[in-house]
């Protein structure tokens, strides 16, 4: 009895996936060629063209999304578990990351809008990738604190026993056995921001044409979905299917890559 | 090779109890140190003030002078230093879970920045020798990882790290208490062998093992030194009477 509910749960939490993505393999798969990755959309009422640019554009708005958000992150869970234990300025970061990690993300490309774009006069791939940066760094923090806290206080004591200096210790030792847990925080965080659409709105704004400059708007996956999918041709459509099946497929192969390449030296017995 | 160890007027507080009271002792070079008393006596406190690891506590405080080979550990140098040349195995076999059994040998010295790959082989096999572990691990060096090893031989892995950095001291914290007799005994052999090479402490709640591997016993109790002198007179003649209690089984 017990162990058919727990089945039937397990289905239940697996289903919506299987069918979402079986939706978009149906859907999207007819529409993916050669094309699809090599080309830029095509002018209004022809038929063909591809997402090239927005396929580019994502990687681009992601890396440096990454490049902001992990290492401010991870430093903030540093400081959060081996630092800062319990004094006024941990608790106040602590709480400053749970609520930005409750800011709606429309809100959060408002502020950037605001700080950047406007000061700026222009949209700009930097602008979008700040955006999600930020949006990445309370979810690395929590988790980098949580995965650090978890790692024995007899760990840190043997390594600063042997004359390692605190700063070394934590990065090499500490640091090293959360590892797998710290990686796996950052790619939820990427896995999430990876699909926003709506901060990118008025930040990297979208763009029709080539452009890898992070001063220029630049085109993204989600922004392309979302204006192929409301648009009015058949075309689109198909197009818009395609393009959510190479970003889920982007996301997981970009996740699985990362877990593969992180723990490739990890031994037979570690924890 | 070992250095002696000078003690004078040691005071110890956690927060605002007072846990080390007025300790002076000598402690020789090249002798195996122990010291014995009840839970809660102060002689682990004792021993992590002998290596500053008390600092990593921050409401611990310590007033008084030690002086580790002539030079005053508290004053004349930094704790990263002190620990150098003062190494030290805890209660808890602690191997870093995600090293090999050659990284975890390796790991001071290169958190410490050496690099040259012959040096560091040559360490580990030396440290992994003198702690007896080489014969049983020496074919998979690099694939195993520490963690995977047995409690007795991760002990051993933990006094191979400790050795590897080369210290003058080795301070040990109950160091067999979490093993079987077997591994327990393989521990009592290296400190018998070690201890030409090294001044060694060892805090011990098995009076046993204090007769068996110390020159000299410290009893303490309550946060002071009650009675400190050869092994042997501890055990066979003691001057204090509640030494003789503690050791006949009277209470603790």
């Amino acid at each position: 009895m017990a162990s058919g509910l727990a089945v039937l749960a397990t289905i239940l939490v697996i289903a919506p996936l299987v069918a979402i993505f079986i939706d978009l393999v149906y859907k999207g798969a007819s529409s993916l060629n050669l094309n699809f990755f090599t080309k830029l959309p095509a002018p209004v009422g022809e038929n063909g063209g591809g997402m090239a640019n927005a396929i580019v554009g994502s990687a681009v708005l992601l890396t440096l999304a990454s490049a902001i958000g992990v290492p401010i992150g991870i430093a903030a869970g540093i400081y959060l578990s081996e630092y800062g234990r319990g004094t006024k300025l941990s608790n106040v970061v602590r709480f400053t990351a749970d609520v930005l990690n409750g800011v709606p993300s429309i809100v959060m490309g408002i502020a950037v809008y605001a700080l950047i774009v406007v000061p700026e006069k222009s949209f700009s791939a930097f602008a979008g990738g700040v955006v999600l940066g930020i949006m990445m760094v309370p979810t690395v923090a929590r988790t980098t604190e949580e995965m650090l806290l978890m790692v024995p206080h007899s760990i840190r004591e043997a390594a600063l026993g042997l004359g390692v200096p605190a700063w070394r210790s934590v990065l090499s030792i500490t640091l090293r056995t959360a590892m797998p847990g710290v990686i796996t925080g950052c790619m939820l965080a990427f896995a999430r921001v990876a699909g926003e659409t709506a901060p990118l709105l008025f930040t990297a704004l979208g763009n029709d044409f080539w452009s890898t400059s992070l001063r220029q708007p630049i085109e993204a996956l989600p922004l392309q979905i979302y204006v192929y999918a409301l648009g009015a041709y058949d075309e689109w459509h198909r197009l818009a299917w395609a393009g959510s099946l190479v970003l889920i497929a982007l996301i997981v192969v970009s996740v699985s890559l990362v877990r593969y390449v992180t723990t490739r030296g990890v031994l037979k017995g570690a924890a | 090779m070992g250095v002696s160890i000078e003690v004078n007027n040691l005071n110890a507080w956690y927060g605002t109890n007072h846990t080390l009271q007025d300790i002076t002792l000598h402690i020789p070079a090249n002798e195996a140190t122990a010291l014995i008393g009840p839970s809660g006596c102060g002689k682990s406190t004792f021993v992590r003030c002998l290596n500053r690891m008390h600092e990593t506590n921050p409401i611990a405080k310590v007033t008084g002078e030690v002086r580790v080979g002539g030079l005053d550990i508290y004053s004349e140098t930094s704790a990263v230093e002190v620990r150098r040349r003062i190494g030290m195995v805890f209660q808890r076999p602690n191997p870093f879970p995600t090293m090999s059994i050659y990284d975890n040998v390796a790991s001071g010295l290169r958190l410490n920045g050496y690099r040259n790959r012959r040096t560091l082989d040559e360490v580990v096999e030396r440290s992994l020798k003198q702690s007896a572990l080489w014969d049983e691990v020496k074919d998979e060096l690099k694939k195993k990882s520490g963690a995977s090893l047995s409690g007795g031989q991760q002990q051993r892995l933990c006094i191979a790290r400790a050795l590897a950095v080369d210290p003058e001291v080795l301070l040990m914290d109950e160091p067999a208490s979490a093993l079987d007799p077997v591994s327990t005994a393989k521990i009592e052999d290296l400190i018998f062998q070690l201890k030409s090479q090294y001044t060694i402490v060892i805090v011990t709640h098995n009076m046993q093992q204090a007769a068996r591997v110390a020159e000299r016993t410290g009893f303490f109790l309550n946060g002071r030194l009650v009675e400190f002198d050869s092994t042997h007179k501890i055990f066979t003649n003691p001057g204090d009477k509640r030494t003789e209690d503690y050791i006949t089984g009277r209470f603790g």
